[in-house]
């Protein structure tokens, strides 16, 4: 085009009516992009507020104190939140220490070479494994090589390797966000590896480690399909051994193998009953789990913000 | 100094102490991220170990041509096809309502929404990939399934359509948050230089800052098809558990998944075929993930752009 022709088109019709057109078409991706995006979010307002009310009915005190039933309207959720508690607790105990600890290896003591890189790739490699596959590593494993059984144990183990990557993550990420100035100070006194990190680096990332395992354990309460693989009964009438017990010790290990259900799993039984009369247990049940993880989110969240704002470098 | 405290770090067997502890505390931390390592030996382990003893009743051949999967019944087949099928139909369907729901949400996101919607959004749809997944078949089955029988009376209860169709808006955050941090990641100057040039934001939107991040949303892409491929709970709750060989989505249908379920929900004896049949099925899934990771690697390669 020559200079002239580009003037002629700067100043004419064409040109405005381009631009406007563009114009236009900015504007409705931005209408596009809020409904899609309110289109989501209400999603999850739906599924919440349907749960709520498909299971209004079966709300009550006694739907927390009853054991499953063949009678939907005096079937409860006694085992399966018991379950799941205990469940919760093992996992826990196993994730969290474990997790910690390689995360703190990877930042802070590892060299930089094959071996640490194939630490790496593993862990990032674990985050993308279906979570069924844990389920089937678990039932070859630990029910049958540890001959643990179908037990809290085995359920435990399973969904504490299967949130690890995102503790070790979290973790990672919180180690790395403290500044290296703080570590140099404290080596300069004369402090080891490790005294700088109990008394430095961890007290410092304790808030983003602590999100990382509410995150992991709200990943693990929901997950299903592993620990039904393991064989979790769905139909289970009476509770595990009490951990506390009247006697010396006072605490007892034995409800570790004891089998168990789990409130996905009760869930997913009653989703499965053609009676619809079971739906509102289903509903009810699923109420209290979303309910449970929507908290352990929002937990995180404001965790996380609470130290990010408390911490100034 | 005369504390005792300082006087015994500062003194020689004091420091050993410290030292010989460093030593064994860092060799404690290694065996935690050991951890990470074994497992993904014992899952590998397991699997082939499990499915040998598959592979020694049923030919390789015929595991992957037999177009019939009914290893519980007395006329045994071992056909993976269908299950393989319905693994890769209801992915497609997921796909179909994740990626451009997706990209479209992370193309807002990162170029049009101002800063405080960006920081709440974010987290609230995250949520929406922290929902159990029990909970999205439960939704599928009571109220997706209802609406679109409504649509199309003559579909069944039991669909893959409505299952791939809630699977794809679960994965819509992980697709979403993926691409939108590539997005960032492309540098302010190539969005200015194309405002420059009298681009308006969706011209720099689609032309700049798409091409530029395309890694990472092959990246993000990848990612929400190994979800997919993974998912069990809405399937086997929705998409009916009945192996059946088609792509067509309105069809009831097993995944892999759906299958490892439903043999776990009996009673197999350990060591039985039908035991082992799961054990198969997983190193099947465990296989279909990695050809994605690898397609999805190679794609990251190939259109990374380095700034």
């Amino acid at each position: 085009m020559s200079a002239g022709g580009a003037a002629a088109y700067l100043s004419s019709e064409a040109l405005r009516r381009g631009l406007s057109r563009r114009k236009i078409l900015d504007q409705v991706f931005v209408l596009v992009g809020l409904i899609v995006m309110i289109a989501c979010l209400a999603v999850l307002a739906i599924l919440f507020i349907d749960l709520v009310r498909d299971g209004a009915p079966r709300f009550g005190w006694e739907f927390f104190t009853n054991f499953a039933s063949r009678r939907a309207e005096r079937a409860g959720i006694l085992a399966a939140w018991v379950g799941t508690s205990l469940i919760m607790l093992v996992t826990a105990l196993c994730a969290v220490p474990v997790g910690v600890a390689a995360a703190i290896y990877l930042e802070e003591y590892a060299p930089k070479n094959w071996f640490t890189a194939i630490i790496e790739i593993n862990v990032t490699n674990l985050a993308g494994v279906p979570s069924i596959v844990y389920g089937l590593l678990a039932l070859g494993l630990f029910v049958y090589q540890f001959d643990l059984g179908q037990s809290i144990a085995a359920a435990g183990l399973t969904l504490a390797l299967l949130i690890l990557p995102i503790v070790i993550v979290a973790t990672r990420e919180a180690i790395r966000a403290v500044p290296k100035a703080i570590r140099e100070a404290a080596y300069g006194l004369g402090a080891t590896r490790w005294e700088v990190t109990k008394d430095h680096v961890l007290p410092y990332s304790t808030g983003g480690i602590l999100t990382g395992m509410i995150l992991g354990l709200s990943r693990a309460i929901g997950e299903t399909a592993p620990i039904i693989t393991i064989g979790a009964l769905s139909f289970i009438a009476f509770l595990p051994q009490s951990p506390v017990t009247s006697e010396f010790p006072f605490i007892s290990f034995a409800w570790l193998k004891d089998p168990f259900t789990a409130m996905p799993i009760q869930m997913f039984n009653w989703v499965s009953r053609p009676d619809q009369a079971f739906q509102a247990n289903a509903a009810a049940a699923g109420a209290i789990l979303l309910g449970m993880t929507l908290i352990m989110n929002a937990l995180a969240i404001w965790i996380r913000y609470r130290f990010r704002k408390k911490i100034n470098w | 100094m005369t504390s005792p405290t300082a006087t015994k770090a500062i003194s020689a067997s004091g420091l050993r102490y410290r030292k010989v502890r460093d030593r064994v505390i860092e060799a404690l931390l290694l065996a935690a991220g050991l951890v990470a390592v074994f497992t993904t030996l014992a899952i590998v382990a397991i699997l082939l170990y499990e499915s040998s003893a598959f592979f020694e009743h049923v030919s390789i051949v015929d595991f992957l041509t037999d177009t019939l999967w009914t290893p519980l019944f007395a006329d045994a087949h071992y056909g993976i096809m269908p299950l393989v099928a319905g693994t890769l139909t209801t992915t497609m369907v997921a796909l179909v309502v994740a990626v451009p729901l997706g990209t479209t949400i992370a193309i807002y996101l990162s170029e049009f929404a101002p800063h405080h919607v960006r920081e709440t959004v974010k987290p609230i749809l995250e949520l929406l990939g922290a929902v159990p997944t029990v909970v999205y078949g439960y939704f599928a089955l009571t109220m997706v399934t209802p609406v679109l029988q409504w649509l199309m009376p003559e579909l069944p209860g039991f669909n893959m359509l409505s299952a791939g169709l809630v699977i794809g808006l679960m994965i819509v955050p992980y697709v979403s948050s993926v691409s939108e941090d590539a997005m960032r990641a492309v540098p302010r100057y190539m969005r200015e230089g194309s405002y420059a040039m009298g681009a308006t934001r969706l011209q720099t939107a689609l032309r700049v800052v798409v091409p530029g991040a395309f890694s990472g949303l092959a990246a993000a892409f990848i990612l929400g098809i190994s979800r997919a491929v993974g998912e069990t709970m809405v399937v086997a709750i929705a998409a009916g558990m009945q192996p059946n060989l088609t792509f067509d989505p309105r069809e009831p249908a097993a995944t892999i998944t759906a299958y490892i379920v439903q043999v776990s929900l009996g009673d197999l004896p350990h060591g039985s075929i039908g035991y082992q049949s799961i054990f198969a099925a997983g190193l099947v899934l465990m296989f279909l993930t990695l050809i994605f990771n690898i397609i999805g690697f190679s794609l990251t390669r190939r259109f990374r752009e380095a700034y």
